[in-house]
């Protein structure tokens, strides 16, 4: 079924390369492998390069145990032991000031350069919130913890216009976990992640606890965010059709890999790589022909559940 | 994904642990090179946990061999083989024929006592006492666990609030005053009827722990699907929910024959053991009632005081490995302490936990 | 002809908040009958009921009010009555890693019903019964999986699993309650597909539980929507999803990610962004999620 071995490089399209042109990245990552150092260690990032570039939202696609999320952990330095980051290179490069080398930073330059650069919105976010902490103090505590010089007053003013900014009443500032819906507790961490302004921000299946209703509601401010404020982000799901939608560009992993890239039209239309297609396959479409699909006992069928079967 | 949104919930019996090392990936084959696929949970969650091998139905539930546990059990065994075994070769432990006061020597192991008793043979003897009254009253207090904390937890309702009175109730009278008024109120009390004292008031703590899990077991899904396929109730809870408790009752159970042991010492100790019984307890009793401790006589209360305290240590040794099952995490402990340690030591790469920037 | 049909069901949950009481009406007065060889589908989000009318089904809940008539006879709750029931009536539950018990086998799980409902008697038959449903759910080969444990085997393994305990008692009836969002997405349809194809063998009837609109139109000849425990729509499924009337239906459907349209979201917030810049209020609130 892999048409790939480690070393190949994902599959990708001309349209892609077309798009690549005048691109400017914002995050780069070169043969970044990480393992889970236990016993036998498991390899579950292989030798991955990737680019993201500014303002652009790179979809990130793969079934549980694909190494997406770790991956993601990987590019903002969250992993934690056992995993750890056995070789590559992961580089920022920051649009008012010089590279940075991400592997090397350690201490406080690593706490800087994470959230403030790269805010990173987590699975399951929504249960994240500090249940006896109010919407004001957390989004107050990231302010004061990375920008000390702000007075109280404008710390204030800032966050209004953050839970403003992601279509949350700044009346809720006052509120705390648990009087608010799981909507708004995922707007509110958004609004905790660009609390700062991050170039770039990774969202690890910001929606998928969420019902289709609030989590269309949460795409579109996403997008639009996206537009004003013009941050890059990485959208990691299981759920293709989201990508497909919302996204310029898509990578789809499978065990480790990256398999392969490309623009979001390139993938729907002529997806490469058969892994990619069987994803695509595994979601009819609502309104459009039945095709194959189901009930009439043809086509695709069983032999989907694969080797298992 | 959309596990994650299942709730936590209290219950992690022991074969409940094992799928989160050994996740088996759908759809797709394993390759070779990784026999355990990493599930795909963010690094800060329940990584570190190394592969479990499979093990099937019971024996998965018994505890894996640790230096803990072959301590506990060689105490246990050693201690038990004594009091079954020695009292054949000792003389009757009620004889007075025997001079007062003996130090051990060759005929008199541990010497006599103020009476002319042999004291190795009232050890051995004493042994057999007090484990019958660990045993029974382990026994007694285990069944109405079980009684009022898994039923009342299963069938919920009614039945749950009947019998979650009488617990409460139970749980508040103070367990010890309770003996003595007790005790000090039979004029005679037999070896059994210590022991049926001590049941009837050791339970309730267990019941309440028992209730909680099996209130969260009966809400699984494979409970329901128990019951959709047609399985009555008793079933249910004997085949579906039993198993999974197991690991837990047989500690609740070790506790408290370890605790109506110390419990029948300390009675005894008081003057309020069994009447006309040898216990460890009755022995120490009377070491205390002579004046052995100001009269140097360690031979008399060193050694019943020495297998109280090491029968009772190898009871808790093999319950903490059996609490290793009921927690896996406390089993895992170490290795995935280790395994951060050598990728700690690798060092690339390595941050600090997630949430931790989340609430900064 | 033997159906199964549910007769304004409603059910009432009992909400106790300190000493105040509440009442919540989870499922109200719904409706449907349940025919050999079709699929009715309800869909759903989170808190629609979908799942109290699978449970009521299943007799895993009592109704408030309302029948539940099995060939026209009003289902027992408890005795022989329910056995009967269960014997044509099984449910598939929504989490593989939750319906089968850790400390048995595959095999215990498919003999349990076996047993229970007298499909077959003594260990041969049983065995052969058991190693016949593992095949029909393509888990082969058979001996090797009524050995295992759950947690041998991968989600969509012991999902099949599932559905051959469910059909063990010679069901006629199956509720299925989300059997395949907790899969992988990529066998999704094969699960699907595998329950399609016993349905055709053996002509059952299937309630299907989901809040995918696309395989439940797929899937089903019948499609019923709730919202808050109330059916705001239903029909035939190509009717109700091409063509909604319902305003709560219109909204499920506009919000279901569809492939199709990949691009067509950053168009619409561009537009909607330049139309602001202009002057004209955006309407971020399109979809009525503000508040939610």
């Amino acid at each position: 079924m892999t048409a790939t071995t480690t070393t190949a490089e994902p599959l990708s399209s001309d349209r892609h390369a077309a798009y690549l042109v005048g691109k400017e990245p914002v995050l780069t990552a070169r043969h970044v492998s990480i393992d889970y150092e236990v016993e036998p260690v498991v390899h579950a990032v292989k030798d991955v390069s990737l680019t993201l570039h500014r303002g652009e939202i790179l979809g990130l696609a793969g079934e549980s145990g694909c190494g997406k999320t770790t991956l993601a952990y990987g590019l903002n330095r969250l992993l934690k032991p056992p995993a750890l980051l056995t070789s590559g290179t992961v580089t920022f490069h920051d649009q008012d000031g010089p590279d940075v080398d991400v592997v090397a930073l350690t201490g406080d330059a690593l706490r800087a350069f994470r959230w403030d650069k790269v805010s990173m919105v987590f699975q399951g976010a929504m249960n994240s919130l500090n249940p006896v902490i109010s919407v004001r103090d957390q989004l107050g505590d990231v302010l004061k913890t990375h920008r000390p010089g702000m007075s109280r007053a404008e710390r204030a003013s800032r966050s209004a216009e953050l839970l403003e900014l992601v279509g949350v009443d700044p009346l809720r500032l006052d509120s705390y976990a648990h009087e608010l819906s799981g909507g708004m507790r995922q707007r509110v961490m958004i609004a905790m992640a660009l609390a700062l302004d991050p170039q770039v921000m990774i969202m690890d299946e910001p929606t998928t606890a969420l019902d289709v209703v609030v989590q269309r509601g949460i795409l579109r401010e996403i997008m639009r965010l996206r537009e004003q404020l013009g941050f890059a982000v990485v959208f990691i799901t299981h759920d293709l059709p989201l990508l497909l939608e919302i996204s310029d560009r898509i990578a789809v992993m499978l065990r480790g890999e990256i398999v392969e890239i490309d623009t979001a039209e390139a993938v729907f239309e002529a997806a490469q790589h058969p892994y990619t297609r069987r994803l695509l396959g595994s979601f009819p479409s609502l309104t459009g022909d039945r095709g194959a699909f189901v009930r009439t006992g043809e086509g695709t069928g069983e032999s989907q559940e694969g080797p298992h079967a | 994904m959309a596990d994650d949104t299942r709730e936590a919930e209290l219950v992690t019996p022991a074969a409940d642990a094992a799928p989160a090392a050994t996740v088996v990936v759908d759809g797709i084959a394993p390759p070779d090179t990784t026999p355990g696929v990493v599930p795909d949970v963010p690094p800060g969650q329940d990584q570190g946990v190394p592969p479990v091998p499979a093990r099937r139905g019971l024996r998965a539930l018994l505890p894996r061999r640790s230096g803990k546990l072959t301590a506990g059990i060689v105490l246990v065994v050693a201690i038990l083989l004594f009091t079954f075994v020695a009292p054949f070769f000792t003389q009757d432990p009620r004889s007075t024929a025997n001079e007062r006061f003996l130090p051990p020597s060759a005929e008199h192991l541990l010497g006599t006592n103020h009476i002319g008793n042999d004291i190795f043979a009232q050890v051995a003897y004493g042994g057999q006492g007090s484990l019958m009254v660990g045993l029974v009253a382990g026994a007694i207090a285990l069944v109405l666990s079980i009684v009022f904390g898994i039923v009342a937890g299963y069938r919920g309702r009614f039945t749950d609030e009947a019998l979650s009175l009488v617990t409460n109730i139970m749980l508040v009278i103070p367990g010890l005053p309770l003996i003595i008024v007790i005790s000090a109120y039979l004029q005679t009390r037999s070896l059994l009827v210590v022991a049926v004292i001590l049941g009837l008031t050791a339970w309730p703590g267990a019941a309440i722990v028992l209730r909680m899990q099996a209130k969260s077991l009966r809400s699984r899904d494979y409970v329901s699907a128990a019951r959709v396929a047609g399985e009555r109730t008793p079933r249910i809870i004997l085949v579906e929910i039993f198993p999974n408790l197991l690991p837990l009752l047989t500690a609740q159970f070790l506790g408290a024959v370890l605790l109506a042991i110390l419990a029948e010492a300390g009675l005894s100790f008081l003057g309020l053991g069994p009447s006309g019984s040898i216990t460890w307890g009755t022995i120490l009793n009377q070491a205390s009632a002579n004046n052995a401790l100001s009269l140097g006589l360690w031979w008399w209360f060193v050694p019943p005081g020495l297998l109280i305290a090491l029968f009772g240590c190898g009871l808790a040794l093999v319950n903490f490995s059996l609490d290793e099952i009921i927690n896996p995490r406390l089993r895992l402990g170490p290795a995935a302490v280790k395994s951060v340690r050598k990728a700690r030591k690798a060092g690339v790469g390595a941050g600090d936990d997630p949430k931790e920037t989340v609430a900064a | 002809m033997s159906t199964l049909e549910v007769r304004n069901l409603v059910k009432d949950f009992t909400i106790r908040k300190g000493l105040r009481r509440t009442r919540l009406r989870a499922v109200n007065d719904v409706s449907f009958t349940l025919e050999p060889g079709r699929t009715i589908a309800v869909v759903g989000e989170s808190g629609s009921g979908k799942s109290t009318v699978a449970r009521m089904i299943a007799q895993l809940e009592t109704p408030t009010s309302g029948e539940i008539l099995l060939d026209g006879t009003p289902s027992a709750t408890r005795g022989r009555g329910l056995d009967a029931y269960r014997h044509d009536v099984q449910m598939v539950f929504q989490d593989p890693f939750a319906s089968l018990n850790p400390f048995h086998t595959v095999g215990h799980h498919l003999e349990r019903p076996l047993r229970l409902h007298e499909v077959a008697r003594g260990r041969e038959a049983l065995d052969a019964r058991i190693h016949e449903l593992l095949e029909r759910v393509n888990l082969t080969p058979a001996p090797v999986f009524a050995a295992k444990q759950p947690h041998e085997m991968s989600g969509g393994q012991r999902q099949r699993v599932a559905i051959a305990r469910a059909l063990a008692p010679g069901a006629r009836f199956l509720v299925a309650d989300e059997p395949v969002s907790m899969l992988d997405v990529s066998i999704r349809l094969g699960v699907l597909n595998l329950l399609a194809r016993l349905q055709r063998e053996e002509n059952l009837g299937v309630l299907y539980i989901t809040h995918d609109l696309a395989t439940a139109r797929h899937f089903s000849d019948e499609i019923l929507v709730m919202f808050r425990g109330n059916v705001v729509e239903r029909g035939p499924s190509d009717q109700v999803i091409l063509d909604p009337q319902h305003e709560y239906t219109k909204l499920l459907l506009s919000a279901a990610p569809e492939p199709a349209n990949h691009g067509r979201l950053r168009e619409e917030v561009r537009r909607e962004l330049a139309a602001a810049g202009a002057g004209e209020p955006a309407d971020r609130d399109r979809f009525g999620t503000r508040g939610l």
